[in-house]
């Protein structure tokens, strides 16, 4: 260290401090990493949720499964292993549809999921329409409807 | 290298040559990459009009991240060489980068709201984002808050880079929780996912935000330059 110039002393005493640093941040996150996600799947929900606690579901409208219900709109949310019937009663996003992503706020009631809150997932694909529609004419289409 | 552009005088000659240049770029580009993306390109399958946003919010986060980027390499430039050039670059470039930073904050908010049905939530994406903003308000409070100018530099360099640890938050956020905020559409491995009809106009947005950044911030380091200049010299005067 002694031979070092002032130079490379601050560089290194920078790299040691930074990387501390980072590291710090790292296991910080990897700890929190369960309550960092902003929803849990239908395979995951009953594991990380108690009943009646407030938490947010995620996945994908199953095909089929919307219903108009007494107290509102049913559906199910399901990840392609796991899913779970919903309830909500409001305002549906116009993106809401089967086969959709969706996020929903809501509780645990035994084994169905009351939301209060829906809100539209949108992937990251972006394609004119007149593509999309093409697509659809020639059978190749994996999006949804 | 750096030694050799980080002489003012010869800083001054380059950029005076390049200035004309980029401001030429960023005119041309924002005139077609405006034209493009709210004229001349498809509305979307799912969003319709309302993914012409993302030829505004795109590029601007882009912005945001790289002008963090490069101010993070001026504060080490200014730590560990000590050159007064470096330390004029970083205060150059903060208000741009915190300006990239609020427009995707808003620009991403009015997408949110009719797509999503929401203007705000606290996911990864949109917390880090919002702490990159943060970040480049704190770096301009701790860098201006001194009497001296120059005493800020060292402790809003060191907050620079302890908040370098944020960006691969904001750029990989997507991959490693579950986000309400969508993945990467163009930087990804396995190629964009994105119509190569939106990718033009979206191209185009970023070069003329690009080239209006650089040319902002040689316009800002040739103030900070000639105000530091000012101010030594009153110091001058002042023990005389």
């Amino acid at each position: 260290m002694r031979d070092l110039s002032p130079k490379a002393k601050r560089g290194i005493a920078l790299l040691m401090v930074v990387s501390a640093l980072g590291l710090a941040v790292m296991l910080v996150l990897t700890a929190l990493r369960d309550h960092v996600v902003f929803f849990y799947g239908p395979s995951d929900i009953r594991d990380q949720a108690s009943q009646g606690q407030i938490v947010r579901l995620g996945g994908l409208v199953a095909e089929n499964s919307v219903t108009t219900l007494a107290d509102g709109i049913g559906f199910t949310i399901t990840d392609g292993t796991s899913s779970m019937d919903v309830v909500y009663a409001g305002v549906l996003p116009d993106l809401f549809r089967e086969g959709q992503g969706v996020v929903t706020e809501g509780v645990l009631d035994n084994d169905i999921f009351r939301a209060n809150n829906v809100l539209a997932k949108h992937d990251e694909t972006y394609m004119p329409a007149e593509v999309a529609d093409m697509l659809k004419d020639q059978g190749v289409w994996k999006g949804q409807e | 290298m750096f030694d050799y552009l980080a002489n003012p005088t010869r800083f001054r000659k380059i950029t005076a040559a390049l200035l004309p240049v980029v401001v030429m770029v960023s005119a041309i580009a924002f005139a077609l990459g405006l034209y493009l993306a709210f004229f001349a390109s498809p509305a979307d399958y799912q969003q319709g009009e309302t993914v012409r946003i993302m030829y505004i919010h795109v590029p601007a986060a882009w912005m945001a991240m790289l002008t963090y980027i490069l101010m993070a390499v001026a504060a080490i430039f200014y730590l560990v060489w000590r050159h007064p050039l470096a330390d004029i670059g970083a205060r150059a470039m903060a208000l741009p980068g915190a300006g990239f930073a609020l427009i995707t904050l808003l620009t991403g908010s009015f997408w949110g709201r009719p797509i999503w049905g929401t203007w705000w939530v606290w996911d990864a994406r949109l917390t880090s984002m919002l702490i990159l903003f943060f970040l480049y308000l704190g770096y301009m409070a701790l860098a201006d808050g001194f009497e001296r100018a120059e005493r800020g530099s060292k402790p809003a360099c060191l907050l620079l880079l302890v908040g370098v640890i944020n960006l691969p938050i904001i750029k990989f956020s997507v991959d490693w929780w579950n986000t309400l905020h969508q993945g990467s559409s163009v930087l990804r491995l396995d190629g964009p996912s994105i119509d190569p009809a939106m990718l033009k106009p979206l191209l185009v947005m970023a070069l003329a935000m690009l080239s209006w950044f650089i040319a902002i911030t040689i316009l800002q380091m040739s103030r900070l330059i000639m105000q530091r200049r000012v101010s030594n010299l009153e110091a001058r005067e002042s023990w005389s």
